[in-house]
C-alpha cells in the first residue's frame, strides 16, 4: 500500500501509521507542523518501518493548498493508491455554543474541507484505475444528540458525503471506507468524561486497518458500537429530548 | 467519574499501584511533553506502577502531567543499540518493537507497564542488579524541562549534578521529556531458567550469592510466613537470555493476558489462606524443580513469563480489596548479614501480615545518583494489606530494623515512612536537597511523597 495519511502525528492516525509502517506501507505523511511531521516520520522509521516515510505540507483549513498535498504525496509515494484522512477538528459542546467563530472553524474543517480532499483525491485515483479514500468521520454523526450535536453534525455531513462517494466512485475503482470511532481515549478526547465501551487508539488501527484492506465501506471502532449506535438510532426522538446525553 | 473541563483537563481521582494514598489532580495527558504555563506545582506521572504516593498529586486539584502518550522513538542507532526517546514510551512497547531486533531493556523491573521516564525518576532495578546495577547507569543523556520552563541536557559528563539528581530524584528536578539509552543485545526472546527450593535463610543468602557469579538475572522467593526453623525458605531462581541455538523455532507466545475485574473480598486475604498459598507454593516449585532436575534440564520460557509473571492479570492490584495495599521494600547492607534479614521476617511473620509474594534479591554497589535505591546487599520486597495504623506501625517497625542495619527503603514503594526516619537512611538527602533547590528553588515539582517525606508545602 501507498498511503498518505492525514493526522498520522497524534491519535488514532499515529497508532494507524505505526501498524502500516511496521507492515511495509509505504507512506506521505501530511499535515501543517513541519516538525511534527518529522517526528513522526523518525518515530516510524526508527521504529522499523519496512517502506519509505515521507512527509508534506497540508492544512485542513486550507483547502487551496490541498492539490499542491497531494502532488507531494504523488511524487513521495509514486502515485499514492490510499488516502486516510484521521485529522478532524473537536471542541467541546459548550466552547461551540459560546464561540461561532470556534464553531465555524470546526465545521469547515471537520466537513468542507475533509469533504473537498477526499472528493479531490477520488478523483486522482479513478483517473489511474482506482483506489482507497478513508476517512474518520464519528458515531457522533449517527444520531444527533443534545449534548454533542454541532460536533455531531460536522460529522453527519461527512458520513452522509463519504456513502455518496463510495457509490459514485464503486464504478471506477475508489472505494471508500467510512470510520465511525466511538468514544476513543486520545488527547483528543482528554477531560471528557470516559464512557462505558471507550476504546484504545491501537485497538481502532487494528480494526480499521482490516477494514482498508477488506474495503469495508462503514467500520465502527471500537466494533460493539455497531450495536451501540443502532440501539441510540431506535431511540424515540421522545426519549431522545429526556436523555441528558 | 471524570468532569467535563474545556481546556482538555480531568479531575479525577490519582492513586499508586497500591491504591492506598488517593488524591484528586487535575490530569493532564498530552501527546507532547510540555509544562502547563502559569508556574503552579506540577507532578509528573508515567504510568502508575510505583506502589505508594510517589505519583500522586501534593494537594487536591494539583497538576499531575502523564506522559506516556508522549511515547515516540526519535532515534535508534541499530549497531549500537542506543534508543532515543519520548519519556512516555513503555517498556512493553520497546520490547514489542526491538526484542524482535535482537535488543532488550538493560534493566527491567517487575512489570513491563512502565514508561522509561518512570524507571530514569525511580532508577528502577531488575534481577540483574548484582551484575548490571540500575537502569541509571545505561542512560547517557536526558532532556528535562524544569521549573523555570527551559530545557536542560544532562548527562553523566553534562550538567552531571542534576542527573545525579534526576536519576532516582522521583520526577522532582524537572519534566523528563527525553531519554537516550543503551538497550543490550540478546540473542532470543527465551529465557534459560533454573528453579532450586531453599530451605531457610542462610541457603537463600548464599544461594543467591552463589548464583550471582555465573547468572545475570537471580532472585528468590520467600514464604514469609514460615517461622522457626523454616524462616526464610523459599525457591531460588536463576536466569539468562538463551542462545539462538538454545532458542526454540519461532518468537514465543505473545503473552496472555486476564484481568481483575473487580475488587477482591478482604476475608480472601486472611492469614490462613495466605499461608496455605505460600505453602503451596513452595511444595508446588519444590516439586517442579526436582522434576526438571531428575528428567533433565527444562525448555526455555518465554521472556514475559520469568520478568512478568504478573503482567499476565491485568488489575492484580485489586485482588487486595478496596483498602488496597503497600508494598514494603528496603534494602540491607551485606555487612548487617543474615542476622538483619532474618530479624525483618521474624517481625512479619509475627505480625502475621500476609503477603502473596515476598521477593529477595542481593544488589549490586550503589550507584551515584543521589537518592538511587539500591545498595549492595540483600533487598527484601513484599506486599501489605492495607489495615489502617496497625499496618502503618508495622512499616515503622520494619524501617526501625532497617536504620539500625544501616539500610533504605525504597522510595517508589513507599507510602508511609516518616521523614526523620527517611533522612536517616539516606545521608545523602542532603546533597541532593541543594540540587534541587539550585534548579527547582520553589518546589514546582512535589508530589503527596514529597509533601510527606522532604517537607514540601502541599
Amino acid at each position: 500500500m501507498r498511503a498518505a495519511v492525514v493526522g498520522a502525528t497524534r491519535g488514532m492516525g499515529r497508532a494507524l501509521a505505526r501498524l502500516m509502517a511496521e507492515r511495509g506501507d509505504a507512506l506521505c505523511l501530511l499535515g501543517r507542523d513541519a516538525a511534527e511531521l518529522e517526528a513522526s516520520a523518525r518515530d516510524l522509521l526508527a521504529r522499523g518501518a519496512r517502506g519509505p516515510v515521507a512527509t508534506a505540507r497540508l492544512d485542513l483549513a486550507e483547502p487551496a493548498g490541498f492539490a499542491a498535498a497531494l502532488d507531494a504525496a504523488d511524487r513521495a509515494l509514486a502515485a499514492f493508491d490510499t488516502l486516510v484522512v484521521t485529522a478532524g477538528d473537536f471542541a467541546p459542546q459548550e466552547s461551540l455554543e459560546r464561540d461561532p467563530a470556534r464553531l465555524e472553524h470546526l465545521l469547515d474543517v471537520n466537513f468542507t474541507a475533509t469533504a473537498v480532499l477526499c472528493q479531490q483525491a477520488a478523483e486522482r485515483l479513478a483517473g489511474r484505475g482506482g483506489g482507497t479514500v478513508c476517512a474518520f468521520s464519528s458515531v457522533a454523526g449517527d444520531r444527533a444528540r443534545r449534548s454533542n450535536y454541532l460536533y455531531g453534525a460536522s460529522k453527519a455531513g461527512l458520513s452522509a458525503f463519504l456513502e455518496g462517494l463510495g457509490l459514485a466512485y464503486a464504478g471506477r475503482g475508489v472505494r471508500v471506507i467510512c470510520v465511525r470511532p466511538g468514544f476513543v481515549k486520545t488527547a483528543m478526547t482528554a477531560g471528557l468524561p470516559v464512557p462505558p465501551f471507550a476504546g484504545e487508539p491501537d485497538a481502532v488501527a487494528r480494526v480499521v486497518l482490516r477494514a482498508v484492506d477488506r474495503g469495508t465501506p462503514v467500520v465502527y471502532a471500537p466494533p460493539i458500537w455497531r450495536w451501540v449506535m443502532l440501539a441510540i438510532r431506535l431511540l424515540p426522538r421522545a426519549v431522545m429530548r429526556r436523555v441528558r446525553f | 467519574m471524570a468532569e467535563l473541563k474545556p481546556d482538555g483537563l480531568s479531575f479525577e481521582p490519582v492513586a499508586g499501584w497500591g491504591r492506598h494514598a488517593v488524591e484528586r489532580g487535575a490530569v493532564l495527558r498530552p501527546e507532547r511533553l510540555l509544562l502547563p504555563p502559569g508556574g503552579r506545582p506540577v507532578l509528573p506521572r508515567g504510568l502508575g506502577r510505583s506502589y505508594g504516593d510517589a505519583a500522586v498529586p501534593a494537594s487536591p486539584g494539583a497538576f499531575v502531567l502523564e506522559t506516556a502518550r508522549a511515547d515516540r522513538v526519535v532515534a535508534f542507532d541499530r549497531e549500537q543499540g542506543t534508543l532515543t526517546c519520548e519519556a512516555g514510551l513503555s517498556l512493553a512497547e520497546i520490547l514489542r518493537v526491538f526484542l524482535p531486533r535482537g535488543w532488550f531493556p538493560p534493566v527491567t523491573p517487575g512489570t513491563r507497564f512502565v514508561t522509561v521516564g518512570g524507571c530514569v525518576a525511580c532508577d528502577v532495578h531488575g534481577k540483574n542488579h548484582h551484575s548490571d546495577g540500575s537502569f541509571g547507569r545505561f542512560v547517557d543523556r536526558l532532556v528535562l524541562q524544569v521549573a523555570d520552563g527551559s530545557m536542560v541536557e544532562c548527562g553523566p559528563e553534562r550538567e552531571r549534578e542534576l542527573f545525579l539528581a534526576t536519576v532516582g530524584g522521583m520526577g522532582l528536578t524537572g519534566l523528563i521529556t527525553e531519554v537516550t539509552l543503551r538497550l543490550q543485545p540478546v540473542e532470543s526472546a527465551w529465557m534459560v531458567v533454573e528453579t532450586e527450593p531453599v530451605p531457610g535463610l542462610g541457603a537463600m543468602l548464599d544461594g543467591l550469592r552463589d548464583a550471582g557469579k555465573d547468572w545475570p538475572y537471580t532472585v528468590g522467593w520467600i514464604d514469609c510466613l514460615a517461622r522457626g526453623a523454616a524462616l526464610g525458605r523459599g525457591i531460588l531462581i536463576r536466569g539468562r537470555h538463551a542462545s539462538r541455538a538454545e532458542t526454540p523455532a519461532g518468537p514465543p507466545p505473545e503473552p496472555r493476558r486476564l484481568a481483575v475485574p473487580l475488587d477482591a473480598p478482604e476475608w480472601l486475604l486472611s492469614p490462613v489462606l495466605m499461608r496455605g498459598f505460600n505453602a503451596t507454593y513452595y511444595w508446588k516449585h519444590a516439586w517442579w524443580s526436582h522434576a526438571r532436575r531428575t528428567r533433565g534440564a527444562g525448555r526455555p520460557v518465554p521472556y514475559h513469563g520469568f520478568f512478568y509473571p504478573l503482567d499476565a492479570i491485568g488489575g492484580w492490584n485489586r485482588l487486595y480489596g478496596r483498602r488496597g495495599f503497600l508494598q514494603y521494600q528496603c534494602v540491607v547492607p551485606r555487612a548487617a548479614g543474615a542476622a538483619a534479614v532474618a530479624e525483618l521476617l521474624e517481625r512479619l511473620a509475627a505480625a502475621g501480615a500476609a503477603s502473596f509474594l515476598a521477593v529477595i534479591k542481593d544488589c549490586g554497589p550503589e550507584s551515584d545518583a543521589y537518592l538511587s535505591f539500591p545498595l549492595e546487599g540483600t533487598t527484601l520486597a513484599l506486599d501489605l494489606p492495607y489495615r489502617g495504623p496497625r499496618t502503618e506501625a508495622l512499616v515503622h517497625e520494619l524501617n526501625a530494623t532497617v536504620i539500625a542495619a544501616g539500610g533504605r527503603v525504597y522510595l517508589a514503594k513507599d507510602a508511609v515512612t516518616r521523614p526523620e526516619d527517611f533522612a536517616r537512611m539516606v545521608p545523602r538527602l542532603a546533597g541532593w536537597r541543594k540540587v534541587r533547590d539550585r534548579w527547582d528553588p520553589e518546589h514546582r515539582f512535589r508530589s503527596a511523597q514529597s509533601v510527606r517525606v522532604l517537607g514540601d508545602t502541599p
